[in-house]
Formats: structure tokens, C-alpha cells, sequence
């Protein structure tokens, strides 16, 4: 597995398109031919993805084109059909401590007895192991994640009190206390409110400057081109992927979107060359 | 003696080595339950636990079947329990491979084993009853558990399948919160979720088994699920909900054992539901962190401010006031006399409240998303929450805010 991924640097010509050649064996995340199937219909087909190393990128389409179900099949978190993912060039299960995935707010029961400083502190689980206690060093670890993302007066609040955006920030704040080399974010911008939106992306141009790797599933398209630096358009199959500036064009739009984006919003997309 | 001095005797441990017993295996039973339950409740599997306790019927028939077709008398516990164990195991195992690998959802599935199999093990019953050993008398307590003639190596099996359930708690505590709470989150940090749910059912089979001669299969389900609903009422936390629900358990079994054994007849598995129920209630209606009463009388004074502060700002305004509880509330507070005019200390607070609402508004618009103006409920009086820096920085952004218009 390892073989077909550790590939040259050098241009790479794949069914005829030209693939980056920034991927490198060791890339943060690399995706071959994945498909994941609710049922007998593929939600997510045959797909192949590079992530390089510090770069920021948006998985963007339509509703129901598999966007959360292509990284949910990348971490294992749902079965996969066929597919290969290797993880800064070793499979997943041997790079955990490397990954932080931050789910979507909704999948979880906010009345769960917990405080905000126990979510957060369930982000360095894997530190402190099974049989220690949460001791004074982790619960300062906790409290600066938190301070990250401007939650740290909140830390002794029940989770049931917290506004979505403040929720979305706590989820943000448990990544970052897993203080990994790969964040995976299912939609961290949905439904939060524009000071909650500036805080997350703050926090994540941080992290691409500290030459961390992140990947959105978005859905907002007017922001793509300010938040990302690279942008991979799903709907079911790859359609394109790449740098923002070449790659996020109204071509692409139209072929992942079809007829569901109006001409009218294209124009304010600040759209690359292509 | 009357009922309540042989209570008394049992609840002190007085009524004699048996009773002691039971209270003492009882309250082990629930302190297990109880824990072990907290996960169930937090991960709400109580259906599953209630399909695993039904699936306990058959083994406990068949354990008796083999044991006196062997020679044996057929009512040695430990064999009937792990009798009942393996079909529980079975029955769960069935659950779970019917929601994962068939259309069917989890709850058709619970629904059809726990019937099927709760109606074998009755069938099976039947069958004992018409063999020709004479012992039989007796598997019928494990339907709703009974205190009568409990020997000191039974105690002993309680006792020690339920410190193997509070290690597992205490081992599992982690993975297991994690699935509760963010299964997917879980996955990603390499938590088996199916393995670690499958734990948390074996607790609450381990459970259901030690609870099989106290409580009896049809109701242990409850010592598994009404302790942890109860706690959650005191706590927020997941490790003091743990701790809650066993030490309610463990109350409800010993008061329930003691009270089953004062007077005969009482069964005691029954006894012990109603007990923790009382405690259910009490947690219901009394915690002042989630209780009913507390949510109320939080509303009722709520619905108070908001009428306070709406009726001043109306005052202030120089606005007619209408509403009942609005001119009841200010007449109560010294703010109005009885013929609807302002008294002095009413015009004052007045002032003071049309003050503050300018203060908030300034405020809001300085920093929206700063968690004091996040949390302020606009009620609370404005010295309550800011400095007296702040006010007086607030004050000076308004001053220069009216000369500016």
C-alpha cells in the first residue's frame, strides 16, 4: 500500500490529469480510490486525494454528495467499500496520536453530564491513559486550548448551557488539546454566528502557520476563496482538486453543482484564473 | 412485635444472620447496579439490558434440566447462573448481530428476542415442573427474586462478580465516556466502540446475574436504570453520576431487602424497584441543581424580574402599565402605591433601570461575544456583573455618545 503512495515528487500523470507534485511519501493524508456505500448505492466513489503538508484545504459540493461521508471513511469511522488512506505515509491505526477530528456539533447529545473542561480534557484521553487521573498539568493544558478559542471563562459551565458556536469551539478546543499534525474538521462553520466564525478560522491559520495540516468540509462558498488554500470539489466522484487560485473556478462549479448554483452568486466567488 | 420493630431489626442488622445477609448482598447488588447502570443510562441502552435480563430465564431452566438429569439437585446457584449468563450472552449477542447485520432496527430486534426468549425459559419451566425431582419448588423466585434462605457462598458470588463490575468501571471509565458521549470522536482515537459498548452490556449482564436471587430477572432492569436517572438530577459529571447511582443502589437494595424480610411474603425484588423509585422521586422533585421544584420556583421568580424591570422602564417612560402581575410585582416592591402612582423609591429604580439599559446596550455593542454580555440576562443589577470601572468606562461612552448627538 505503502508502494503506490510513497511516489515520485515529479509530475504524476493520472487518467490524464496532471496531479500536484507537492504530494510527497510522507503526506499528511492520502486517499486511493475510496468508496464508501449506504446501502448499494455509493455515497462517496472511488476517490483519490492528496493533502500536502501545511495547507489548508475545503471539501466542497452539494448536499448529499458525500463530503462528511468521505472523511468519516478516511478515519474508519464508517465502513468502507474499497479504498486505501494512508496517514503521513503509514495507515491510520499507526498515526492516531498524529490526527485530530473535530465532528459535526449535531452528532452529539449536548445534555451529556459534562463540563466544558471535561470535553476538552477528553482530547488528551489518549495521554493520560487508562488508569491515571486528570491531574493539575492537564486540566492547564485544557484551559490554554481553551483560551485559543476564547471559551477559557467557560470552562466550569455545563455543556447543555453553551450557545452552537460555543459548542463548535469547545469541539475546536478538544482537537487542539489532542495537539496533532492533522485537523479534520466536519463543517465547524455551520450554523455558528460571525464572531464564533472568526475565532475558528484565527485558530486555524494558526495552526496551518505552525505548519499543521487542516481539512473543512464546507459549504459555504462565498468564503472558500478567503479561509483555504486549497479546495478539492466532491459530488459522489472527485471533480477537481487543487490550489484555490487554479483550481476553485466557475468549470469546476458548474460540474460539481450543475444547475443548483445560481449564475447570480458565481460573480461575487472571487473565482481563480483557471 | 410489631412490623415496624422487626423493620427496625432488619434495617440494624438485628433480624437474624439470614436477613443480614440478604441486606448486606442486597446492597452490594445495587451498588453494582447502580454503577454499572450509569453507563447504560449514558449510552441509553436500557432496552438492551432489559432483553439481556429476559434471556437469563431459559439458561436458569436448562442449567437445572442438565444439572439433575447429572444427579445433582439441580438448584446449585453458581451453575444456575452460569446457565443464565451464557443464554443472556447468546440473546445479546443475537441483538446485537440482528441491529448491525440485518434492515431490522435495534428495538425490533430487542423486542423479538427478549419475548422469544423469555417465552422458552417459561416453556422450560413447565417442563421442570412435570420432571420427577422434587426441588423444583423454588426456580419461579428467580422471576421476581426473594430473600428466603440466601446461604453465605451465594453472598459471596455477589460480592465478588461485584467488585469485578466496579473494577470494570473503573477500568473502562474513559472509553466508555467517550462513547457515550462522541462515539465517532471515540473511533478516530482509537476506541473500539462496538467492544466498548459490548463492555457496558456485559456489565449490565454481570448485574443481572448476581441480581437473579435478590431482584429477580423481570425487574432488575430498573437497579440498572432508575439509580443513574436518579443521580443525573444531583450532577452534571459523569465520575460523581458513577458515584450517585451506586450509593442510591446500594440504599434502595439494603431498605428494600430489610423491609422484604420484616414482612413475609413481601418479594423482595419489587420492594427494592419501589424504594429506589422513592429516591427517583425525591431527586425529581428536590435537587436544586435539575429538580422540578427548583425549575419552578427559578421560573417563578424569573417571571417576577422580567415583570419588575418591564413595569420601572414603563414608570420611567412615563407609559401605562396594564398587566396584573406587572403592577402587583411593583406595588409589592414599594415601587407604586395602591392608586398606580410612582412612590419616590419607584421613581428612583425607575431611573436607575432606564439607566442600565442604556449601559447594556453600550456594552453590547463594545464586545457582543465577551462572556459577561454573553450570559447577562439583561435582570440581574448591573453591579452584580460589572466592575465599577467598567461602569463608570460605560458611563463616560454614553455621556460623550449624547453630546455627540
Amino acid at each position: 500500500m505503502t508502494t503506490a503512495i510513497a511516489a515520485s515528487p515529479e509530475l504524476i500523470v493520472d487518467a490524464g490529469r496532471i496531479v500536484e507534485p507537492s504530494v510527497a511519501a510522507e503526506s499528511p493524508l492520502a486517499i486511493r480510490g475510496l468508496t464508501v456505500s449506504y446501502g448499494r448505492k455509493p455515497a462517496v466513489f472511488s476517490v483519490d486525494a492528496d493533502m500536502p503538508a501545511t495547507s489548508m484545504t475545503a471539501i466542497i459540493g452539494p448536499n448529499g454528495a458525500g463530503k462528511s461521508t468521505l472523511l468519516k471513511g478516511a478515519l474508519g469511522i464508517i465502513p468502507t467499500v474499497s479504498g486505501e488512506v494512508s496517514v503521513f505515509g503509514r495507515p491510520f491505526a499507526k498515526t492516531r496520536r498524529r490526527v485530530a477530528y473535530v465532528p459535526q456539533r449535531a452528532s452529539v447529545d449536548w445534555d451529556f453530564p459534562a463540563r466544558v473542561i471535561d470535553v476538552v480534557i477528553m482530547g488528551l484521553y489518549a495521554e493520560i491513559g487508562l488508569l491515571r487521573f486528570a491531574g493539575w498539568g492537564h486540566r492547564k493544558k485544557a484551559l490554554a486550548c481553551l483560551e485559543r478559542v476564547g471559551m477559557a471563562d467557560f470552562a466550569d459551565r455545563q455543556i447543555g448551557q453553551l450557545s452552537g458556536g460555543q459548542q463548535q469551539r469547545v469541539f475546536l478546543a478538544r482537537a487542539l488539546a489532542q495537539d496533532a499534525d492533522l485537523y479534520l474538521l466536519d463543517e465547524p462553520f455551520a450554523g455558528v454566528d460571525a464572531a464564533t466564525e472568526k475565532a475558528i478560522v484565527d485558530v486555524l491559520k494558526t495552526l496551518k502557520h505552525d505548519k499543521k495540516t487542516v481539512v473543512c468540509v464546507h459549504h459555504d462558498l462565498s468564503t472558500v476563496a478567503a479561509y483555504f488554500d486549497r479546495v478539492l470539489f466532491l459530488n459522489v466522484r472527485k471533480i477537481a482538486e487543487g490550489p484555490t487560485d487554479t483550481v476553485f473556478t466557475e468549470a469546476n462549479l458548474q460540474a460539481t453543482y450543475g444547475g443548483r448554483l445560481a449564475a447570480t452568486h458565481i460573480e461575487d466567488l472571487q473565482l481563480g484564473v483557471g | 412485635m410489631t412490623g415496624f420493630d422487626r423493620l427496625i431489626d432488619a434495617l440494624t442488622l438485628q433480624a437474624g444472620y439470614n436477613s443480614a445477609l440478604v441486606a448486606i448482598g442486597a446492597a452490594l447488588l445495587g451498588l453494582a447496579g447502580g454503577g454499572a447502570g450509569a453507563f447504560v443510562f449514558l449510552r441509553k441502552r436500557a432496552l438492551v439490558s432489559d432483553a439481556i435480563s429476559h434471556a437469563t430465564l431459559p439458561g436458569v431452566a436448562l442449567a437445572f434440566i442438565v444439572m439433575a438429569v447429572l444427579g445433582g439437585t439441580g438448584r446449585w446457584l453458581p451453575g444456575l447462573l452460569a446457565g443464565s449468563a451464557i443464554t443472556a450472552a447468546i440473546g445479546l449477542l443475537i441483538v446485537e448481530w440482528m441491529a448491525r447485520r440485518t434492515r431490522l432496527s435495534e428495538d425490533a430486534a430487542i423486542g423479538a428476542v427478549l419475548s422469544v426468549f423469555f417465552g422458552l425459559g417459561v416453556v422450560l419451566l413447565t417442563v421442570i415442573q412435570t420432571m420427577t425431582s422434587g426441588q423444583q419448588a423454588g426456580l419461579g423466585s428467580f422471576l421476581l427474586g426473594s430473600t428466603a434462605g440466601m446461604l453465605i457462598s451465594e453472598a459471596y458470588v455477589i460480592a465478588i462478580a461485584g467488585a469485578i463490575a466496579a473494577g470494570l468501571v473503573f477500568l473502562m471509565r474513559r472509553p466508555m465516556t467517550l462513547v457515550a458521549f462522541d462515539p465517532e470522536f471515540a473511533t478516530t482515537t482509537g476506541v473500539d466502540v462496538r467492544r466498548t459498548d459490548i463492555a457496558i452490556l456485559v456489565l449490565a449482564l454481570i448485574v443481572t446475574v448476581i441480581g437473579l436471587k435478590i431482584v429477580g430477572l423481570i425487574l432488575i432492569v430498573a437497579l440498572l436504570i432508575i439509580p443513574p436517572v436518579a443521580a443525573r438530577f444531583w450532577t452534571d459529571r459523569v465520575a460523581s453520576l458513577i458515584l450517585i447511582a451506586a450509593g442510591m443502589g446500594a440504599v434502595s437494595g439494603y431498605v428494600g431487602a430489610a423491609i422484604s424480610s420484616a414482612f413475609a411474603g413481601v418479594p423482595t425484588g419489587p420492594v427494592i424497584v419501589l424504594i429506589a423509585f422513592v429516591l427517583f422521586l425525591v431527586s425529581l422533585l428536590a435537587s436544586p441543581l435539575r429538580g422540578a421544584l427548583a425549575a419552578a420556583l427559578r421560573q417563578w421568580r424569573f417571571r417576577r424580574l422580567v415583570h419588575q424591570r418591564q413595569g420601572l422602564l414603563a414608570l420611567a417612560r412615563g407609559e401605562a402599565i396594564y398587566d396584573r402581575l406587572t403592577l402587583s410585582t411593583l406595588r409589592r416592591a414599594g415601587y407604586m402605591r395602591r392608586d398606580g402612582v410612582a412612590t419616590l423609591a419607584g421613581r428612583s429604580a425607575a431611573a436607575k433601570a432606564l439607566k442600565d439599559e442604556a449601559r447594556w446596550a453600550e456594552a453590547m455593542r463594545g464586545e457582543a461575544d465577551g462572556p459577561v454580555v454573553a450570559d447577562y440576562d439583561g435582570l440581574t443589577p448591573i453591579e452584580d456583573v460589572l466592575t465599577p470601572d467598567q461602569i463608570a468606562d460605560l458611563d463616560r461612552r454614553l455621556a460623550r455618545l449624547e453630546v455627540a448627538t
